[in-house]
């Protein structure tokens, strides 16, 4: 279940389909991709997808950061759910990486989301998301 | 000397603040000890055999007086009034309580210190020469590199949560005193036609398979560096295996798909991430290597007065040639006959503290073999120098000498050994406590590994020693042959392990097999890759 969710379109209805069956069935919107699926086996049809589900089974399995920066580098602007073993202490990366929804197994205390994702105001790397690295402030 | 600016304060301080709120939900049961482990490992925190210990940060082994003084403070008033400097240039206590860990964390914050990613599957405290801005063979001063990588790897968003834990060293010298090929990503910064830019060797490191790393690119330019680097974690971070916690070291994916392939999935991904303007303009490397310009030389070059033989033996063993006419480089031994390799009192840190500031241009760096070095000290005043450090029994003349031992904690304190090490490196280091003896069989890089994840990096000593536990009984494994110099090789194990005594009897039987056979100037490591192993074993298991 969506707990989080950063983004003010409609929530996608359409449930999401595997990569092998969303690459045989092309009519689909919502795609899920589990942590060894190669997210760019989906850029040429990012233009009609409008939620991408990123599979953590568990925390300690990063890929999916990986997933999440390769298709907004690509000019994905749909939904971008990282969904299963999200904690809170993921969820400030997470954003940095692109996702703006959340959909973690166990409930998050919202009080604690929005305390980590206030904690840091300064980031050192350009990421996918709008921050402004601080070499770029330093040197403008 | 790097100084933080605000931003650079700002992120350490919210550091501070983000790990309080843990450590208090984490008091007050909100979250379980499960729950709790990730969020301190993030911060260099373990759970040992007796208690807590604490990793913090040495940014590529360099540190002034103040911040060393505030190691000494954190050991006498958090600890037991010492602490040990580890193979990652960093330090650990080893007696923290975990209440007091945030106040630990913000007095460490006050001058410019913190413990972020020493410890997770993360990138770790980037390692450097512990000569850089001193060496006379440095293309560069490595540091500002170093600090770029240090900026650039807190708190990546991507690279958190890595197959396993990611090591990076940068040096600028031929001669390798980093033992930057055992490491996940080496970097030796080269000069092509003038222009600086980085070797980049990928896919070494110690643990149970050891390896060197291969060189995936023989030059990536300053403003290329850091999409280079970004390609290489990303590979890593995709394909690198998660099966298994063994074969998760990006050295595993190399060796598995090969230097070339590699090679050529990182050249694509570059081209990649080089669009995405992630890499700062080269006044950022500009702005950070202006903290590291030389300090005002200004000592006549004189030559000390020798009529002391001890002084005298110290200068020829541990004070090192200097760039500059008139200094030289001294090499603080934490290794006394007997002692814990790598610990040093709160009195003792305080000295070298005030050495840095007194004779030093206020600097100090810790080594990769848990040594300490003031790299800047005038000719004029290295004798009051080796006065002081007499006096806190900090003068052994021991540097690279066979009781210059690396030992990682060992059972003593670490919750994964299978044996101890500090007894053993206590027992060889008594057994050839004569100095005489020592510097007749000249430099021999004697290590010691606890458990076969190798913190003391057994495999790259000229004599490594493997502890293991054998139906319950610990036994250690000798390896002979391995370097972490530019020599780089790794040790072979010679034949069935030994018991505790017996192991320093098969090292002593080894340097008289060696005192033997050498010819001329051959150091221990020499002599053994010319005659090969036979005549070795011969004497020891004969």
């Amino acid at each position: 279940m969506v707990e989080f969710r950063y983004r003010t379109d409609e929530v996608t209805e359409q449930p999401s389909v595997t990569l092998d069956a969303f690459l045989d069935q092309s009519n689909a919107t919502a795609v899920r991709l589990e942590p060894d699926d190669d997210a760019r086996a989906l850029i040429p049809f990012l233009d009609r997808l409008t939620l991408i589900e990123v599979a953590f089974p568990k925390y300690r399995d990063g890929r999916g950061y990986s997933s999440a920066r390769i298709l907004r580098e690509a000019g994905y602007t749909g939904e971008l759910r990282a969904q299963g073993d999200v904690l809170v202490d993921q969820i400030a990366f997470m954003r940095r990486c692109g996702f703006d929804s959340f959909a973690p197994e166990a409930s998050l205390n919202p009080e604690a989301i929005a305390r980590a994702l206030s904690t840091y105001d300064q980031f050192y790397q350009k990421a996918a998301d709008a921050a402004v690295p601080v070499w770029k402030l330093r040197h403008g | 000397m790097y100084k933080y600016d605000h931003f650079d304060q700002s992120i350490v301080d919210a550091r501070v603040a983000e790990f309080r709120d843990q450590v208090n939900r984490r008091i007050a049961g909100e979250i379980t000890e499960d729950q709790f482990k990730p969020l301190r490992l993030m911060n260099g925190l373990y759970l040992q055999l007796h208690a807590y210990m604490l990793r913090v940060a040495i940014p590529y082994g360099t540190l002034d007086s103040r911040q060393m003084r505030m190691l000494a403070h954190i050991a006498r008033k958090y600890d037991r009034d010492y602490g040990h400097f580890t193979t990652r240039q960093n330090i650990q206590y080893n007696w923290i309580k975990l209440e007091e860990c945030p106040d630990l964390l913000a007095e460490l914050a006050t001058v410019e210190m913190h413990a972020i990613q020493t410890s997770g599957n993360c990138i770790r405290n980037i390692s450097s020469d512990q000569y850089a801005g001193a060496a006379a063979d440095e293309v560069a001063d490595p540091r500002p590199w170093a600090e770029l990588l240090r900026q650039w790897s807190t708190f990546h968003p991507e690279f958190s949560y890595l197959p396993r834990k990611f090591k990076i060293a940068v040096i600028a010298s031929p001669e390798d005193r980093a033992a930057m090929r055992l490491h996940d990503i080496g970097l030796e910064l080269v000069r092509h036609n003038g222009e600086l830019g980085a070797r980049v060797f990928v896919g070494g490191g110690m643990g149970r398979t050891p390896m060197i790393a291969p060189e995936i690119n023989p030059f990536v330019k300053a403003d290329d560096l850091l999409s280079y680097i970004e390609a290489c974690l990303r590979v890593y971070n995709r394909y690198g295996r998660r099966d298994n916690i063994y074969k998760a070291r990006i050295k595993i994916l190399v060796h598995e798909i090969g230097a070339d392939e590699y090679r050529r999935q990182v050249a694509e991904e570059f081209a990649h991430v080089k669009t995405l303007g992630i890499d700062p303009p080269l006044a950022e490397l500009e702005r950070i290597s202006a903290f590291f310009a030389p300090p005002a030389f200004d000592a006549a070059d004189v030559e000390p007065d020798r009529s002391d033989p001890d002084f005298a033996v110290w200068l020829d063993q541990n004070v090192k040639p200097h760039k500059q006419a008139g200094y030289a480089i001294v090499n603080i031994s934490l290794k006394p006959i007997g002692g814990i390799p790598g610990d040093a009192t709160s009195a003792q840190i305080d000295v070298m503290a005030d050495l840095a500031e007194q004779y030093g241009f206020d600097e100090l760096r810790v080594t990769h073999a848990q040594n300490i070095v003031l790299p800047h000290v005038a000719k004029r005043d290295l004798h009051a120098v080796w006065q002081a450090l007499r006096e806190a029994d900090l003068a052994n003349a021991n540097l690279d000498l066979i009781s210059d031992i690396i030992a990682c904690p060992g059972l003593d304190y670490c919750s994964l050994a299978n044996a101890r090490s500090i007894p053993v490196a206590q027992k060889i280091a008594t057994r050839f406590a004569d100095m005489d003896r020592q510097r007749d069989l000249g430099e021999l890089k004697l290590k010691i590994s606890g458990c076969i994840n190798a913190c003391g990096h057994h495999h790259a000593g000229h004599i490594g020693i493997l502890g293991v536990d054998r139906k319950g009984v610990e036994n250690y494994q000798l390896t002979f042959g391995g370097s972490g110099a530019e020599d780089v090789s790794i040790g072979k194990i010679i034949g069935p392990g030994f018991d505790e005594d017996g192991v320093v009897d098969a090292v002593e039987k080894a340097t008289e097999v060696y005192k033997t056979l050498r010819e001329g100037d051959e150091r221990f490591i020499d002599t053994y890759r010319r005659v090969g192993l036979e005549p070795f074993k011969e004497a020891i298991y004969g």
